[in-house]
This record gives C-alpha cells, sequence and structure tokens, in this order.
C-alpha cells in the first residue's frame, strides 16, 4: 500500500474533460433535420421497419418534388418570370409574348404587375371619385389606429377607445364614406327626438308604480324602446347634418372597401345580435325562446346566396315605384342577419359548455338574470368559443365576395371586372388579378387567425391563475 | 272585412305606383341623372377603365341619352348588373335604361313588360378552332369537343345547331369566360364558342392568337340594343331617337369634330333639322331643340363611338360587318329626322 503511494499515482482528475461538440444528429441544422425527418426513414434493423423507413423515405421525397414544384411555379410568376413595369406605356403589350405581337420571349408566363398596379385604385377603391379618396382612407387610418390602440394591452384609456369605436366611430365613417347631409327633415326628427323622450319618462314613471301595477311589468321594455328612438333619431340627424362634403352613392364604391364594410359591419354587428339570439334560444321565456330558435333555423337554413338574391331582387319588387333601399344597405342587413345566427349557435355551444353550479352559484349570491350572464358566465362561454366565433369572422370575411353576384363589386368583383379592360387583355391578365387578390385576402385572414390565437393564450394564462 | 278592404287598398297603391311610373323624364329631370344598367365588364361594350369610369358601346348609349336630356354626356349613373338581376332592376324602376348587351328575343319582348329601342349592336354566335385542327367549316365538327359558358344561350344554340347538322359533340361549360379561354387555350376542347363580339375580346387572351381561326358560319341571330319600361312612350321614343340620331349623323357624315363648323357655315336643310336650327324636332320629344347636336358633339356618331370601343384600332378588332350602315353593304339603317 505504501509503494502505491510512493510511487504517486494519479486518480484524481485535475482539469475538465474537453467539452465536445454534440453529436451530429443532436444540434443544429443536421440535427435539426435528423430528428424531424431523416430519423424516421433510418431504422433498418427489421423487415418491418425497413419497409416502413423506405415507404416514409418514398412519400417523403414525392411530397418534397410537388409541393417544391407547386411552390417554385408560384415563385417564379409572381417573381422570377413577372413584368414589374410598362416604363413606355404600352399596357397590354407589356405583357405580351413575341407570338402576340409583344417582346417576351414564346411560351413566357409570369405576374403582369403593371396591370394590376394601373388598376390599384379601382381594386381597393372602386368608382369612388379620386378627389375624395381622402375620405376612405381617413375612415380607414381613424379605423386602424382604434383598432390597434384597443388591442395593445400597455396603452391608457383602452376602454374608452373601444367604446368610440363601437359608437362614433361608425357615425363618422357613415359621413366620411357616404357624403352625410341625407335629406331627412330637422323638423321630422325633431318630433321623433321628443316622442323618444316622452316614451323613455313614461317608462321611468311606469318603473315607479306611477302609472299602474300592468304597466310597471312592462316599464323596462317601454323605457329600453324610447332609447332605441332617441339613439335612432340622434343618428339620423348627426346624419342630416350638411358637412360641406360631396355626397358619393354607394354604387360608386367598390374593390377591397366594400369588402372591409361588408366584413366589418357583418363582425361587429353579428357578436351582439348572436348573443342575444344564443340567451333567447337558452331562455326560459318561452316566447323568446320560439322566436329566437325560429330565427337562427330559418337564417341557418337557407344560403347566403339565396338571402342576398333576396334582397336584390324580390325586395324591390315589393316596394312601390320610386322607393329603392341602396343596394349595398339590402346586402348588409342580409349579411348581417345570416351571419348573426351563425354565431348564436357558436355562443350557445359557449353557453352550454357552463356547469350548472356557475349559474346556481350566481343565484345563490342573488344576483339578477343579466348580471349573472354579464358577470359570471358570458365571460367564461365567450373564452372558450374564442376558436369558433374567429372561425366565424374569418368565414363571413371570404363570404363577403358573394355580394359581387348582386352587382356590388367587392374586392374580388372588381377583379372580375378589371379582367374585361381589352387595353390590359393578355394571357396572363385574369391569373395576376386572382394572385393578387388572393394575397389581400390572406393577409386580412391570417391576420385575424394569429390574433384569435393570441388572445385564446392571454385568456387562458388568466384562467390558470 | 276590414282585412280585405286593406288587401284591396294595397293593391290600388300598387297599381297606382305602377302607373305612376310614365314620366320618366321628369323623374329623371328631377333626379339631375340618367341612371343606367351595365355590364358587370364586357370588353367594348361595358368596361371600367383604370379610374374606375365605365366606356364601351352600350355606356356611350347612356352617354347619349343624358346629352339629349341634359346637354350633359357625363350626367349617367352607373349600375352593373348581372345577367340574372337586369330586368328586375329595370322593371322596379331602379334603373332608367338597361344597356348591357341584351339581346332582343320575343320572349324578352312580349313577356316581361320592357321594350327594347333598337339595336346598336348586330352580334351573332361563332366558333373559334385551333388552325392546326385543319377544319374550315363547322360542319366538319362531328364528334367535337366544346368550351362554352354556362347558362347562357349560347349553350343552346350550339345543341340546336348541332342537332340540325346530326353531328355529334361533347360540351364542356364553365361559369366564367377566362376559365373558357384557359381550357380551350389549354387544349381541353376543339372549339370555343360564344358571341362573335366575345370571340374577338377572349382571342387576345390566348398565348398564340395567330394559331386559332374564326369559323365562318354565324349560328344564331343576337340583335344587342338598348331597354326600357313599357308604357312610357315619351321615354322610349327618346331612347330610341338618340340611337338614332347617331346612327344619323354617320350617314350624313356629321362626326364630333366637324358639328361646330355647321352650325355657322351654309348647311342642308337635313343637316340644319339635325342641328336643331330648323324645325321643332326636340320638342316634340320633350327636349331642347339641340339634342341632337349635344349628343354628336359629346359622343359622337355612331362610326365614332364603333371605332373608339370595338373598332379595328382597338385590342378588339372587330370590323363593321353587318353593322356597317345600309349604304355602306351593312343592315344599320335609321329612320329619318324629319
Amino acid at each position: 500500500m505504501a509503494n502505491a503511494r510512493d510511487k504517486n499515482y494519479e486518480f484524481v482528475r485535475r482539469e475538465d474533460a474537453p467539452i465536445l461538440p454534440p453529436p451530429a444528429t443532436e444540434a443544429g441544422i443536421t440535427g435539426w433535420l435528423w430528428q424531424n425527418i431523416f430519423v424516421s426513414m433510418a431504422d433498418y434493423t427489421s423487415i418491418g421497419a425497413g419497409i416502413r423507413s423506405l415507404l416514409m423515405a418514398i412519400l417523403s421525397a414525392l411530397i418534397l418534388y410537388f409541393g417544391g414544384t407547386q411552390i417554385y411555379a408560384l415563385i417564379d410568376f409572381t417573381i422570377f418570370s413577372a413584368v414589374f413595369s410598362d416604363p413606355e406605356g404600352i399596357k397590354r403589350e407589356a405583357c405580351w409574348t413575341v407570338d402576340q405581337g409583344g417582346v417576351l420571349p414564346s411560351g413566357w408566363h409570369g405576374a403582369c404587375w403593371p396591370f394590376v398596379v394601373a388598376k390599384q385604385k379601382f381594386l381597393l377603391y372602386g368608382a369612388y371619385p379620386a378627389e375624395d379618396l381622402w375620405r376612405v382612407n381617413l375612415t380607414g387610418l381613424v379605423g386602424l389606429v382604434g383598432m390597434v390602440w384597443v388591442m395593445i394591452e400597455q396603452l391608457p384609456y383602452r376602454r374608452e377607445v373601444g367604446a368610440a369605436m363601437l359608437s362614433l366611430y361608425p357615425l363618422m365613417a357613415f359621413i366620411l364614406l357616404t357624403g352625410g347631409n341625407s335629406d331627412a327633415e330637422f323638423s321630422n326628427i325633431g318630433i321623433w327626438l321628443v316622442i323618444g323622450l316622452a316614451i323613455i319618462s313614461a317608462g321611468r314613471l311606469g318603473k315607479r308604480g306611477f302609472l299602474g301595477p300592468t304597466f310597471a311589468e312592462f316599464a323596462t321594455l317601454i323605457g329600453f324602446t324610447g332609447w332605441v328612438f332617441l339613439i335612432f333619431n340622434a343618428v339620423r340627424g348627426v346624419a342630416a347634418v350638411d358637412f360641406g362634403l360631396e355626397p358619393i352613392d354607394t354604387r360608386d364604391w367598390g374593390g377591397l372597401l366594400i369588402t372591409l364594410v361588408v366584413a366589418i359591419t357583418g363582425i361587429v354587428a353579428s357578436l351582439p345580435l348572436g348573443i342575444i339570439l344564443a340567451l333567447g334560444r337558452r331562455s326560459e321565456m318561452p316566447v323568446a325562446r320560439l322566436l329566437s330558435t325560429i330565427f337562427i333555423e330559418f337564417w341557418r337554413g337557407i344560403p347566403l346566396i339565396t338571402v342576398l338574391f333576396m334582397a336584390s331582387v324580390m325586395l324591390p319588387l315589393f316596394m312601390p315605384e320610386g322607393v329603392n333601399f341602396d343596394n349595398l344597405l339590402r346586402a348588409l342587413i342580409g349579411v348581417m342577419l345570416f351571419s348573426a345566427a351563425y354565431m348564436a349557435e357558436v355562443i350557445r355551444g359557449g353557453l352550454q359548455a357552463i356547469d350548472k353550479g356557475q349559474y346556481e352559484g350566481a343565484q345563490a349570491m342573488g344576483l339578477s338574470y343579466w348580471q349573472t350572464m354579464r358577470l359570471v358566465i358570458l365571460p367564461q362561454a365567450l373564452t372558450h368559443v374564442i376558436p369558433g366565433i374567429v372561425n366565424t369572422f374569418i368565414g363571413l370575411f371570404k363570404d363577403t365576395t358573394l355580394v359581387s353576384i348582386v352587382g356590388i363589386f367587392d374586392l374580388l368583383g372588381a377583379a372580375q371586372s378589371t379582367i374585361a379592360d381589352p387595353s390590359w387583355s393578355s394571357h396572363v391578365q385574369a391569373l395576376s388579378v386572382y394572385v393578387y387578390v388572393a394575397l389581400l385576402f390572406f393577409v386580412f385572414c391570417f391576420g385575424m387567425s394569429r390574433y384569435s390565437i393570441y388572445m385564446e393564450n392571454k385568456l387562458s394564462k388568466s384562467r390558470s391563475h | 272585412m276590414k282585412k280585405l278592404s286593406l288587401i284591396v287598398a294595397g293593391v290600388a297603391a300598387l297599381a297606382a305606383a305602377s302607373v305612376a311610373q310614365a314620366g320618366t323624364l321628369e323623374d329623371v329631370r328631377a333626379k339631375g341623372f340618367v341612371q343606367c344598367g351595365v355590364s358587370q365588364g364586357l370588353p367594348g361594350f361595358s368596361n371600367p377603365d383604370d379610374q374606375g369610369n365605365w366606356a364601351g358601346i352600350d355606356v356611350d348609349l347612356c352617354r347619349a341619352v343624358a346629352a339629349a336630356v341634359f346637354g350633359d354626356a357625363n350626367a349617367v349613373k352607373y349600375t352593373p348588373l348581372s345577367a340574372k338581376q337586369r330586368f328586375t332592376a329595370l322593371s322596379s324602376g331602379e334603373i332608367d335604361i338597361l344597356s348591357r348587351n341584351t339581346t332582343w328575343t320575343m320572349t324578352r319582348d312580349t313577356q316581361l313588360g320592357l321594350n327594347f329601342a333598337g339595336v346598336n349592336y348586330y352580334d351573332g354566335q361563332g366558333m373559334m378552332v385551333p388552325t392546326a385542327l385543319g377544319v374550315n367549316s363547322a360542319t366538319e365538327l362531328d364528334g367535337a369537343n366544346i368550351c362554352t359558358n354556362t347558362g347562357t344561350t349560347t349553350e343552346l344554340n350550339i345543341t340546336d345547331y348541332f342537332r340540325a347538322n346530326g353531328m355529334s359533340f361533347n360540351l364542356v361549360a364553365f361559369e366564367k369566360a377566362d376559365e373558357v379561354v384557359a381550357a380551350y387555350d389549354a387544349g381541353r376542347c376543339d372549339v370555343y364558342t360564344t358571341d362573335r363580339s366575345g370571340l374577338a375580346a377572349q382571342r387576345t387572351k390566348l398565348t398564340n392568337p395567330d394559331d386559332h381561326k374564326v369559323l365562318p358560319e354565324i349560328i344564331s341571330k343576337e340583335p344587342l340594343g338598348p331597354v326600357v319600361r313599357q308604357g312610357d312612350d315619351q321615354w322610349f321614343n327618346i331612347v330610341r331617337w338618340s340611337l338614332n340620331a347617331m346612327i344619323n349623323a354617320e350617314e350624313m357624315g356629321i362626326t364630333s369634330a366637324n358639328i361646330n363648323k355647321l352650325t355657322y357655315n351654309d348647311k342642308t336643310p337635313a343637316e340644319a333639322r339635325f342641328i336643331g336650327t330648323e324645325g321643332k324636332f326636340g320638342e316634340e320629344l320633350g327636349l331642347a331643340n339641340d339634342w341632337a347636336y349635344k349628343i354628336i358633339s359629346q359622343v359622337g356618331n355612331y362610326a365614332e363611338s364603333y371605332d373608339r370601343n370595338v373598332g379595328p384600332n382597338t385590342p378588339l378588332k372587330l370590323d363593321r360587318g353587318v353593322n356597317a350602315l345600309w349604304s355602306q353593304g351593312g343592315i344599320l339603317y335609321a329612320a329619318p329626322i324629319r
């Protein structure tokens, strides 16, 4: 033993072992590729595993090939082969091959961007007068700022901005876009305002029991009706003020403007309407339940295209000569009611997912029906169905293209009518503008989808506390 | 009983409303513009340009009516209409004129409560084939694959034609014109059939237009013209004579370029009647006497409109063909202004 100590053997390591790089299969690009792709094709230890790996390899190669060629074709069409400018102003000849009398090589196939650029104004605003485009831009800008403001949590006054976006902004947008100055008479509006006030005060009095017990039962409803009267006529009054803006008929609206107006109106209106309908359908009052059920099943039972056709083709026939609802307004109301029915069912799903104990707990606390709904049930129910709600929104956004069949130039309709311009006709005319429209739609729908994921994550965090 | 009288009152009100539509001219004057129904985009007939302003020979007709009524060809508002919507929009009073490449047929004229005020383009269904097919006549097309649009008269016409000639065929139908062109261009069918003006427009979208030719056969009559509501003869006359004025101006050699010289220099009696310095032709229509002068100075005569929108120097490159004046071998013949 002593010998061993004398010879001064060293069994203890004095410095760290050298740090080796991780194996190629574990880190870096190769590691990622290995773990996510190749590991599934590398197992040949048994016959079964070998066949599996081989199949995996073949399928991967096929998908890579077809996906790759498709994606490359799209990139090639939109970027590499595309014509980007038309400096000589020769319009369609800028996108012609030698076979057609142009300069591009025979068999050329690429996007004709100068065409899309030339049609830009039409695709975004339709026939809206060029000197008044600032009105559309201002409306869009205010809308965008307001929306972003409400979405960013660090900013102050979010609640106030949100309330203004839902009350003042639609009025402002209406006046800016149409020009306001409607031909309603102020004396007429004044009379209705007074009637509204009278109804409200009657409701107040009734509530205190001055007008008898039967009246008192309906006092809340009467007061509510009075407020609807008052607000509706106040809006009419503001819309009738002459702000010195040129009135612009909705027939001149078009393109992205129409798509956004229809989609946003539908989205904003369908949520509250849908909540009311869903509550109505789950209500214990038979009349409310029956009416809500009939409404929902009726609108879900007919296709949107039928609604639009009825609104734009049948409705005018029932009206006396000269009484014309605005074509866009007809479509808007149709889209609104239609999407409200779908929204109601999505929200009903959320309501049914709430445990009965929540209702009973709220009742035990002495909360009224509306307090129960507002404070306990709806916040939970709506959080549950965010994916369904956003799904309906995205569906609605894309469904707006159907308005083009009733002669309203939404984004897709405008794109299709630009294809009819013979001064740009070429074999890539239709494809170029369709690619552009698809891109615009994707940006909006993908944006909505991402925001919904963000909302879900945020709300689920608050739930897990 | 009370209900019944309510219904009667309602029907009476509706009837009164339909009688009240007689005064389209007064309504238009009160509005300050002509509401014109156009297509959602048909090259050369009615299509929006880069700025979204409407152009085309159907659009020029509406401009002519506005020039006649207001002395201002720009006093027009356009309502783009789908094929299904167009007649309802007219009967409901949403538009004052329908000028939307609408074929004048007996059913439409007699059953819809509408009147065709004239013909501003004589079209007919034609067929286009690749030159490589080696076909010179439609009678050699037995067994062909034919591309066309769904739900239009073209589908019925081609069926009639092939049946009448005892030939078999295979119909490949698409919803939109650009889908039809794409399919034809890709070789999915041997024949592309639609109105000849449409063939001319779609041909420019083929990858190799010179490899295709239009067969000589015209298998249907498609007289296209403006439509108004039945029962308002004054408005009907204004639309009809606005069109006639354009055709007559071409025949008399009056153009937007030379009409101002006419007002000063010597003119023939016919020219004097035309520009309204002689006679009271405008007043008889309920318009100013220089109504035709306003049309020609602002919109031009028929030839100018044709050449500007569909003629040989436009992308459509359509020859006048049957749409030439009767004195030049065509069938365009307008009643004289006298």
